[in-house]
C-alpha cells in the first residue's frame, strides 16, 4: 500500500474542561473523498482542524505528505495552508468588497501571480463550477448556492492537495447543494486533490468514497469502500 | 404501484397494442423492474373483463393477430379517480431496526455496533444511488432521489437512536 497523503492518530484535543477528541485516527490517500460524519459537537469540526493545521493538538500527530504538522512553526503551517490546501465553510469566507472574479484569484495574487494571469485562471474555474455570470458581481449580491460555487472555484484556484469543506451545503436548498456537491467533487477528481468533507447530512456523504464517524470525540471508520 | 391504472393512464392519451404499452410502462415506470409480458396480457384481460379497457382492433400480423386496446369512458373515470384520491402515508411502525435494537440491548450486545455497520450499508447504497443520479436523465434523477430521502429518514433515526441508547437499555431493561 503506499503512503497516504495525510494521515492522523492518536489526537487529542481539548478546549479548557470540554473534551473534543480522544484519540481520533483518520488517513487519506491521493485523489480520495472522505466524509466526516457526526452530530453537532461530535468533535468533527475539531478534527478537519486539526488535520488542516489550523488547531494543534494536545497529543498525536498529523503527517501530510511526510511532514509532521503538529511540529512546524505556525508560519510554516500557514505556507503549508496556502499552498497544498484549499478551504470551503459554510459561509462568510469571500472577502465582500472584491469581485468573485476577485475573490477567486485572491490566493493566487497573494502566491505573487501577476494579476492578469490570475484573474485568467480564475475564470477558468469559474466556467468550470458554472458560474460565469456572477463574474463581475460582489458577493452579496450572489445568491447562496453561486456563492457557495464560487467558494469552490477559490478553493481549487491553487490546484490544493487536500480540500477541506465544513458543511460546504449546510445553508444551502437540496437543489442548490446537490449542485455544489457534484461540481465539488467532479472538480475535485479532475484536478486529483483529496477531499475531506466534514457534514452530518447523508446526501452529502454520499458523494465520499468512504466515511469516518466521529462520535463524542473518537472516530470510527469501517472501512467500507465504494 | 398499481399497474392496471398505471396502463389506463397510458391508454388514455392513444390506443396501443400490448407491446408498445410495456414498452412505454418500462421507458417511464419500469427503471430497475420491467414489467413481464405475462403481467402485460393478465393485466389487459382483466381490465377489458372489467368493461375499462376495449379491443379497438384486430390486426393481422406473422404471428397471433395484434389486439388494439382503447380505454373505455368508466377506464378514464377510474384513473381519474386513482390520481385524485391521496396514497396511504406508510408509518414503518414496525421496523426491523427497532426490532433489533431493543434485542441487541435485551441481550448484552453491542447496539452502537449494530447501528455503525446499518449506517455503512445504508451509505453504500446511498453512494451507489448517488452515483446512478449522475449518469441518469432527469427521470433517473428523481426515482434515485426518492430512493435517497427515504434512505436518509432511516439514517436520521439511526444518529437519533444512537444518540439515545443509553436511555433507551435503561427502559428496556428495568
Amino acid at each position: 500500500m503506499s503512503a497516504p497523503l495525510l494521515v492522523a492518530e492518536g489526537l487529542h484535543r481539548s478546549f479548557g474542561e470540554t473534551v473534543a477528541l480522544v484519540d481520533a485516527a483518520l488517513r487519506i490517500d491521493e485523489g480520495e473523498v472522505v466524509a466526516v460524519l457526526g452530530s453537532s459537537g461530535s468533535g468533527k469540526s475539531t478534527l478537519l482542524h486539526c488535520l488542516a493545521g489550523i488547531v494543534r493538538p494536545d497529543r498525536g500527530r498529523v503527517v501530510f505528505d511526510g511532514r509532521d504538522l503538529v511540529t512546524m512553526s505556525d508560519a510554516q503551517r500557514s505556507a503549508l495552508r496556502r499552498e497544498q490546501f484549499g478551504f470551503v465553510f459554510q459561509f462568510g469566507q469571500l472577502v465582500p468588497e472584491l469581485t468573485c472574479l476577485e475573490n477567486v484569484a485572491l490566493p493566487l495574487r497573494l502566491a505573487r501571480v501577476p494579476r492578469r494571469e490570475a484573474e485568467q485562471r480564475a475564470g477558468q474555474w469559474l466556467e468550470r463550477l458554472e458560474v460565469t455570470e456572477v463574474a463581475d458581481k460582489r458577493p452579496g449580491e450572489v445568491s447562496g448556492g453561486q456563492g457557495q460555487r464560487v467558494a469552490v472555484a477559490r478553493a481549487l484556484v491553487t490546484r490544493p492537495r487536500v480540500i477541506f469543506a465544513d458543511e460546504p451545503t449546510g445553508a444551502l436548498d437540496s437543489l442548490n447543494g446537490e449542485r455544489v456537491m457534484r461540481l465539488l467533487t467532479e472538480a475535485a477528481r479532475d484536478s486529483g486533490a483529496a477531499v475531506v468533507l466534514v457534514t452530518h447530512e447523508a446526501r452529502v456523504a454520499a458523494y465520499s468514497d468512504r466515511e469516518v464517524v466521529v462520535r463524542d470525540g473518537r472516530t470510527r471508520n469501517l472501512e467500507v469502500a465504494a | 404501484m398499481s399497474i392496471g391504472q398505471t396502463f389506463l393512464g397510458l391508454l388514455e392519451a392513444t390506443p396501443r397494442h400490448g407491446y408498445d404499452i410495456k414498452r412505454r410502462y418500462d421507458e417511464h415506470f419500469g427503471h430497475s423492474r420491467p414489467v413481464a409480458y405475462g403481467q402485460v396480457y393478465a393485466t389487459l384481460s382483466r381490465l377489458l373483463r372489467g368493461g375499462l379497457v376495449e379491443v379497438e382492433a384486430v390486426e393481422p400480423g406473422e404471428g397471433p393477430d395484434r389486439k388494439r386496446y382503447a380505454i373505455t369512458e368508466a377506464g378514464v373515470a377510474d384513473v381519474a379517480q386513482w390520481l385524485a384520491r391521496p396514497e396511504q402515508p406508510e408509518p414503518y411502525l414496525q421496523s426491523v431496526l427497532y426490532t433489533k435494537v431493543v434485542l441487541a440491548l435485551l441481550t448484552g450486545r453491542e447496539a452502537a455496533e449494530l447501528l455503525d455497520v446499518q449506517r455503512a450499508e445504508h451509505l453504500r447504497l446511498m453512494r451507489e444511488l448517488t452515483r446512478r443520479k449522475r449518469g441518469g436523465d432527469l427521470a433517473e434523477q428523481l426515482i434515485c432521489d426518492h430512493a435517497l430521502f427515504h434512505l436518509e429518514a432511516d439514517l436520521r433515526w439511526l444518529e437519533l437512536t444512537t444518540a439515545r441508547l443509553d436511555e433507551l437499555a435503561a427502559r428496556v431493561r428495568a
